[in-house]
């Protein structure tokens, strides 16, 4: 515990460090400030972006998007792993293209979906649900190999029904791997969605990104990057910490 | 499978197998409908059709203008792979072995894998310019990290044995790397490098769709731009194939390495 604690103080302070760093390399002119500005500069910058208003409407509009092809790809990849994972059939068939989809640079669709779709909400949405749902999709099928077979047997000499089995037994047992893949899926989710907007979209924060870097506005550019980085990492960083809670209580249980 | 007794598997093995490839044939012909499907209901405006799109690929692999963006992609993509895979295993060989630098860092790593990372590309850009760099750089910044991450998983569980006989046997740090660390972690680098392909040439496609001239990436938004729909659908068909064709001999040589190794 203590040994995890002093490895937290150190990448604290290695962070802090080089933030510093950084202030102090722009402020002295070693990084011309027309590449990269000072952090305090960025964090000035979004404070007053987001506080003008300019960008709700981008922000809602990527978030709403990316929360959308998230819970879509965690009800399909859901859904889709548990079929599968019933016949072995499907399983034979499904298992080489699942292990090799994820090398396929999905994105390269993107463009593909635009002139599908129109520009808009929808090819992003599809473009997060095509990256997210298989990792979801994997998991579950994971997951649900990892329930030892002993409590299957155990919810049969219960009687238990089908959906208290998966209520009370399945559930439960497969959820630290499941949740494994709702994390990789919302930071699939996210990539996608944001990458999207940012090679070819009219509206949302990726779009607003590219925007100010092609009008040279630097400024604005580094003030969102920031905002957009900022709110992936907590998000991650919740799922992970919520996902440590969830392996330790299993193990302590 | 492990409840099928071993006569039984060894009488159905053939017919399984053969069941298996019925079905790999069938999802094959099930994903070509679906594609064609796409192409005519669309009436070619998004997705050309397989035929098509085949026929119009064997004309463009003749003409030197796709070799041109092709060879400009794969030396972007190959000097991102090659410095990710050489940095990525040094640094997770050190952050293994070293078990506190390790602890700082991993989770570190593991945050910087998960943001996402397009909305840097303009600092990137800002930095080395529009060009060649500027993809590497990006190719990097996605494949060096999963490298890093499977090569310092791969040590941390290393038996702790191996490093002591390493160590008992005064093996220079070089030496140490070479026959014990490297050999004994090689399913794990196989892995390692297989993700660390696949995402720095996403990372390297990327980088050439948003502002680039060169490229399959840039080929493909340009194709998009000029509404020429096979030149767009060959390029991606392209790019499919060969990730998932490297990927596949990838997994097979893991395989052989774990069957060979016999660990994990």
């Amino acid at each position: 515990m203590t040994r995890r604690r002093a490895a937290l103080f150190v990448r604290i302070a290695v962070l802090a460090g080089l933030v510093a760093l950084l202030e102090i390399c722009c402020r002295t002119g070693i990084i011309d400030p027309l590449t990269v500005i000072p952090p305090s500069e960025m964090v000035a910058s979004m404070v007053d972006h987001l506080g003008s208003g300019e960008f709700n409407e981008s922000i809602v509009n990527t978030f709403s998007t990316i929360i959308l092809a998230f819970a879509l790809a965690v009800g399909l990849g859901t859904l889709a792993g548990a079929l599968v994972h019933r016949s072995s059939r499907l399983r034979d068939v499904a298992d080489p293209l699942l292990a090799s989809y994820y090398s396929v640079p999905t994105f390269i669709f993107y463009p593909l979906l635009v002139a599908l779709l129109g520009l808009g909400k929808a090819p992003l949405v599809v473009l997060g649900v095509l990256s997210a749902a298989p990792a979801v999709m994997i998991s579950t099928l994971s997951g649900l190999d990892g329930v030892p077979p002993v409590l299957i047997k155990l919810a049969r000499i219960h009687r238990l029904s089908a959906a208290r089995t998966l209520w009370w037994i399945i559930l439960p047992a497969a959820l630290p791997r499941l949740f494994t893949g709702f994390k990789l899926a919302l930071s699939y989710a996210l990539i996608g969605v944001i990458a999207g907007e940012f090679i070819l979209s009219g509206t949302g924060l990726g779009y607003a990104i590219s925007f100010a870097y092609q009008s040279f506005d630097n400024r604005a550019m580094y003030g969102l990057m920031l905002f957009v980085l900022l709110v992936a990492i907590i998000a991650n960083g919740i799922l992970y910490v919520w996902e440590g809670r969830l392996a330790r209580r299993r193990s302590a249980g | 499978m492990s409840d099928v007794s071993l006569e039984t598997a060894l009488s159905s093995g053939t017919s399984r197998r053969r069941i298996r490839a019925f079905d790999a044939a069938v999802m094959t012909v099930l994903m070509m409908a679906l594609w064609q499907a796409v192409g005519s209901w669309t009436k070619g405006v998004a997705v050309s059709p397989p035929l098509p799109t085949l026929f119009y690929l064997f004309g463009l692999l003749r003409t030197s203008m796709f070799w041109d963006h092709a060879a400009a992609t794969l030396t972007a993509f190959l000097m991102a792979f090659v410095l990710s895979a050489l940095i990525g295993l040094l640094l997770g060989l050190i952050f293994g072995l070293r078990r506190f630098a390790g602890e700082v860092a991993e989770p570190i790593l593991a945050g910087f894998y998960t943001i996402p990372k397009v909305t840097l590309y303009p600092v990137v850009l800002l930095i080395f310019g529009l060009g060649m760099s500027a993809k590497v750089a990006f190719g990097i910044m996605h494949g060096l990290v999963p490298m890093t991450l499977f090569t310092l998983g791969a040590v941390r569980n290393l038996p702790p044995v191996l490093i002591r006989t390493a160590r008992v046997l005064r093996l220079s740090p070089a030496r140490m790397m070479r026959w014990v660390l490297v050999p004994a972690c090689l399913p794990d680098i196989v892995n390692g490098l297989r993700i660390s392909f696949s995402l720095s040439l996403l990372g390297v496609l990327i980088g050439e769709m948003f502002s680039s001239q060169r490229g399959l990436g840039f080929l493909l938004v340009n194709g998009m731009a000029q509404n020429n729909v096979p030149l767009s659908t060959a390029v991606v068909t392209v790019i499919v194939v060969v990730a998932i064709a490297v990927n596949t001999l990838m997994l097979r040589i893991g395989r052989r390495r774990v069957a060979r190794t016999g660990n994990k």
